[in-house]
């Protein structure tokens, strides 16, 4: 009846693990408490669950990356924490088994479950405002894109409590994947998370290059689109490539487990390099997928707070199109030990230093538009200068590694996981805490406290220092990567230092929470009454915040790159229209949160070989698709009243609000007079 | 006091890098005080590409900081020019200089990686020593296929004679590296891989699997001890005097999972066990790892 699901499947004598799942008990039943007791259940249902709202699928993908970030992180600073006592005779508090758990959780939630959602969080609340429109492509699917997500993590969460996860590092090799070498639920649980999640992901992919594709207002051309609007295409482009590769991978992988085949065994006619190529077809465009949105941000933060145009657009363009192209050929880097001659290795080492060009180009277009302009220190613009100064020192990390000579001596070892989240930190995620700051007021209607915000910074940016350079340090003394336990002395210190780095990445997420609580405090005073609180130059700025449902009352006719700086520039921005017409709109639906409870039911049958349970999942979320597909009731008209009044009480706002040419009632480096004062 | 306590692995780190960077010892530097002509290659290498890129590097630290610094919006003298986005120039500067490194950094990495192809022989008159490696749970077994010897987690072989590794897997995916001497690679089952290292200076070097590779992972190093020729010759006559052999089954007791196993020797090897460890998962009808008894 449960298949291999038994009560000895919880580890009640594991006190960490329990302390864990008692901990994220208590703060679900409190966060469920609480919505009973407000009566917000409906509220929830009928605004949020259901909502095919672009903006707020968006908030609700950024919560949880937000919330993984915290799960992901408490992995880390465990993982820092066993390395800086598990020294010579003692073996630290984390048995191999359960260190094992930690890592590989820690970099598949920090993929999967808080870059992804972050990136495509921002995404969502982003591309549609830019582009003038007024909800993706498929509204509908976009719900079902952002479920599939959560209930993913949501696996992940289960198998802290319910079984393990998987102790194959987050790349989850082959032959070590096998059933042979791996019995439990863990690789399974790692499986169907990605699996489902990846599904999720392709989906979204699609949605966003139809929707910039087919949905730009008149007079956007390809090349008078957003720096980050292009960002989202490309990664659009590289998700619909590369993610297929990863579902075809893990499919492998899983007839492999389940069904007794041999794609990847040891015997049999199986072969592991066959894994190890396919993963990194997908895994190498993930890379970029994750950087080029925060690229995006970055450039867009980096030309509103320099009050000028960004330089090079076409450059920019052109460098991340063909960053998004090189990334497919380059998959061969993460493998150079594998044994491939060294014309094939001098190859990919070649096409992998190709990639740094285009990268350079646009950290000198970044740094070339504060050139000539006047550049506010805003904690945005904070971010962006603390990635490109950090992102370059991993950038020389990333050639070395690319020079197989090199990555002989430097593959597997400390240095690489320093090399990565020296992308991955400065790259990606303070990207994306720079477009959580810059793009807050757009969701929410109020900015983010600056002073928590540039604490956070510091903390996060000293942090990373601190607990990552050490690790170079470690990778040239031959330390390799994913010890529980180790002798040589001389790598102690290091890592006693690296472990004071995550106690100041703790400092910094500490600061971040504060920052959003004071935030809600004080929101009445630092509401944004203009839509336009940093003197934006793209059209997500031209209304209110936080936007109306509807995004825009009419369609903006664009004429120029920075489309809302050309406005301001021709006088016509806040301008009352003579008349409001119905507006179109997709109707909310239950229908990706339903199926996302079916996956989750699904996934977590097929891990436990509950196979009844996965059956009955799997015909329900096809019922549920042939019920959608079958539904005609899916849309319906706004009143143009109904605009008519929420437009007139925002143009009530904009007078008092210090419109651009007017006095700021703000601090200096948060709002100054706009181009035409 | 509290204090203190708090920042000594700070102070303790930064007094270290001052003195590695200072002394210019690199004791504890293993890839930067390589033991053997492939490591020291790869370090040439490594420093080489590195400064390099300081040209471009150095650059854009000095802009990264004067840039924003010159152009504060509190710096009303500075010039402000919010509609200039292009310069012909710059582009062709930004886009030239990046790529002609490449350029030269590519000619190193074609020459460099096949020189340093850890399949390549390395020239010598010397005739070189054979060592075949098989990794296992978790410990590394080493065959002198010439001496018909073999030994678990210890290797030892004379300075300044090439030694050619062998190298499989009888259990998941590994990786081979002595990172005093220079390049590792990969050991899987069913399939042989080579590395070619050779040790200038006698000592004692920590040998390790690079690759994850399951709970005892952590334990899986071994030593790798470059002697004299006339020590390495005495170290195979006192193998020998081991009397143990290693035969099938002893290779089956091998294979179960252990960690920690201190260094162990025998005297002799029956003949084609590498070969037959390889074998034996081309097999049609095996379907894991079993070595028939």
């Amino acid at each position: 009846m449960l298949g291999k699901l038994t009560l000895s499947a919880i580890p009640y004598d594991n006190p960490i693990i329990m302390g864990a799942v008692a901990f994220s008990l208590l703060v679900a039943f409190g966060i469920a408490g609480a919505i009973t007791y407000y009566g917000k259940w409906g509220y929830l249902w009928s605004e949020w669950l259901t909502s095919v709202d672009h903006k707020k699928i968006g908030v609700m993908y950024i919560i949880l990356a937000l919330v993984m970030l915290l799960r992901g992180f408490a992995d880390a600073i465990m993982m820092r924490a066993q390395q800086a006592f598990s020294f010579g005779a003692s073996h630290g508090y984390l048995p191999a088994e359960h260190f094992d758990q930690i890592f590989t959780a820690h970099g598949t939630i920090m993929i999967f479950f808080m870059a992804m959602p972050f990136l495509l969080g921002l995404m969502n609340v982003v591309v549609p405002l830019q582009i003038g429109a007024r909800d993706v492509a498929f509204p509908a699917l976009n719900s079902v894109s952002l479920w599939l997500t959560v209930v993913s993590a949501m696996l992940v969460m289960v198998s802290l409590g319910v079984g393990e996860f998987s102790q194959g590092g987050w790349t989850g090799y082959p032959p070590l994947t096998e059933l042979h070498f791996s019995p439990g639920s863990g690789v399974d649980y790692w499986i169907w998370a990605l699996q489902i999640s990846g599904i999720g992901t392709t989906l979204t992919g699609l949605n966003f290059l139809i929707t910039i594709l087919k949905m730009r207002a008149p007079g956007m051309t390809l090349m008078r689109m957003p720096v980050f609007t292009w960002a989202a295409l490309c990664t659009s482009i590289l998700i619909i490539m590369a993610f297929p590769a990863l579902t075809g991978t893990l499919a492998m992988l899983t007839l492999d487990r389940y069904a007794g085949m041999h794609f990847f065994t040891n015997a049999m006619g199986g072969n592991m390099m066959l894994y190890t190529n396919l993963l990194w077809v997908w895994g190498h465009p993930e890379v970029y997928i994750l950087i080029i949105p925060a690229f995006g941000v970055f450039s867009e933060v980096v030309a509103t707070f320099s009050g000028k145009r960004l330089f090079g657009y076409k450059s920019m363009v052109y460098a991340t199109m063909a960053i998004a192209f090189l990334s497919f050929t380059v998959w061969l880097h993460h493998f150079f030990t594998m044994g491939a001659g060294p014309d094939v290795n001098a190859f990919f080492g070649i096409t992998t230093m190709i990639i740094a060009v285009p990268t350079g180009v646009k950290v000198f277009n970044w740094l070339f538009t504060m050139y000539k302009g006047r550049v506010r220190f805003n904690q945005a613009m904070y971010w962006t200068i603390g990635f490109i100064v950090t992102f370059v020192i991993g950038g020389v990390s990333g050639v070395l590694l690319a020079i197989p000579g090199a990555d002989f001596v430097f593959h597997n070892s400390e240095f690489l996981i320093a090399h990565f989240h020296n992308m991955l930190i400065p790259g990606a995620l303070f990207g994306y805490f720079a477009g959580y700051t810059y793009w807050f007021p757009k969701a929410f209607g109020f900015r983010l406290n600056e002073k928590w915000g540039k604490r956070a910074f510091w903390a996060w940016l000293t942090g990373f220092y601190v607990a990552f350079m050490p690790l170079y340090v470690l990778g040239f003394m031959g330390m390799p990567r994913r010890l529980y336990h180790y002798s040589n002395p001389a790598w102690h210190p290091y890592l006693e230092v690296a472990a004071v780095g995550a106690v100041l990445v703790m400092l910094g997420i500490a600061f971040q929470v504060v920052q959003l609580i004071v935030s809600i405090k004080e929101r009445e005073q630092t509401r944004d009454l203009t839509g336009d609180p940093w003197d934006g130059r793209t059209l997500e700025w031209a209304i209110a915040s936080p936007a109306p449902f509807y995004n825009f009352a009419h369609i903006p006719q664009v004429q120029d790159l920075d489309a809302l700086t050309d406005m301001k520039e021709r006088q016509v921005i806040y301008k009352r229209p003579e008349k409001y017409e119905d507006i179109h709109m997709p109707k909310n639906t239950g229908v990706g949160f339903i199926m996302g409870v079916f996956a989750f039911l699904f996934g977590f049958a097929m891990v436990w070989h509950i196979w009844w349970l996965a059956i009955a999942g799997a015909l329900a979320i096809t019922g549920s698709i042939i019920a959608r597909a079958t539904t005609e009731d899916v849309d319906y008209y706004v009143p143009a009243a109904q605009v008519e009044r929420t437009e007139n009480e925002r143009y009530r706002q904009l007078p008092s609000a210090a419109v651009y040419g007017g006095a700021s009632e703000a601090d200096d480096d948060t709002l100054v007079p706009a181009a035409s004062a | 006091m509290i204090a203190r306590k708090y920042f000594s692995p700070v102070s303790k780190f930064i007094s270290l890098c001052a003195v590695t960077l200072l002394s210019g010892c690199h004791s504890h530097m293993a890839l930067l005080d390589p033991k053997g002509p492939i490591g020291a290659h790869e370090k040439s290498l490594i420093i080489t590409s590195f400064t390099l890129m300081m040209i471009v590097v150095i650059p854009v630290f000095f802009l990264a900081f004067y840039l924003p610094w010159k152009y504060r919006a509190s710096n009303k003298r500075a010039p402000y020019a919010p509609k200039w986005a292009h310069s012909t120039k710059i582009e062709l500067l930004i886009w030239l200089v990046p790529a002609l490194i490449i350029i030269v950094l590519s000619d190193v990495v074609w020459t460099s990686t096949h020189e340093l192809s850890p399949f390549r022989p390395l020239a010598s008159k010397k005739k070189p020593v054979n060592i075949e490696a098989v990794a296992l749970d978790w410990k590394w077994l080493f065959i002198y296929p010439d001496q018909h010897i073999a030994t678990v987690n210890h290797i030892e072989f004379p300075t300044g004679v090439p030694v050619n590794f062998r190298i499989t897997s009888d259990t998941v995916m590994t990786s081979f590296f002595i990172p005093r001497l220079g390049s590792q690679i990969y050991a899987m089952a069913g399939m042989q891989t080579e590395d070619h290292l050779l040790a200038d200076e006698p000592g004692v070097y920590t040998g390790l699997n690079s690759q994850f590779s399951g709970p005892g992972f952590s334990s899986m190093h071994f030593k790798a001890v470059a002697t004299s020729r006339e020590q390495f010759e005495r170290w195979v006559a006192r193998v020998k005097q081991t009397q143990t052999k290693l035969d099938l089954a002893a290779l089956k007791q091998l294979e179960k999972p252990s960690e920690g196993d201190s260094a162990t020797y025998y005297s002799d090897v029956v003949p084609h066990l590498f070969e037959h460890i390889i074998q034996k998962y081309m097999s049609a009808n095996v379907t894991h790892k079993k070595t028939p008894a």
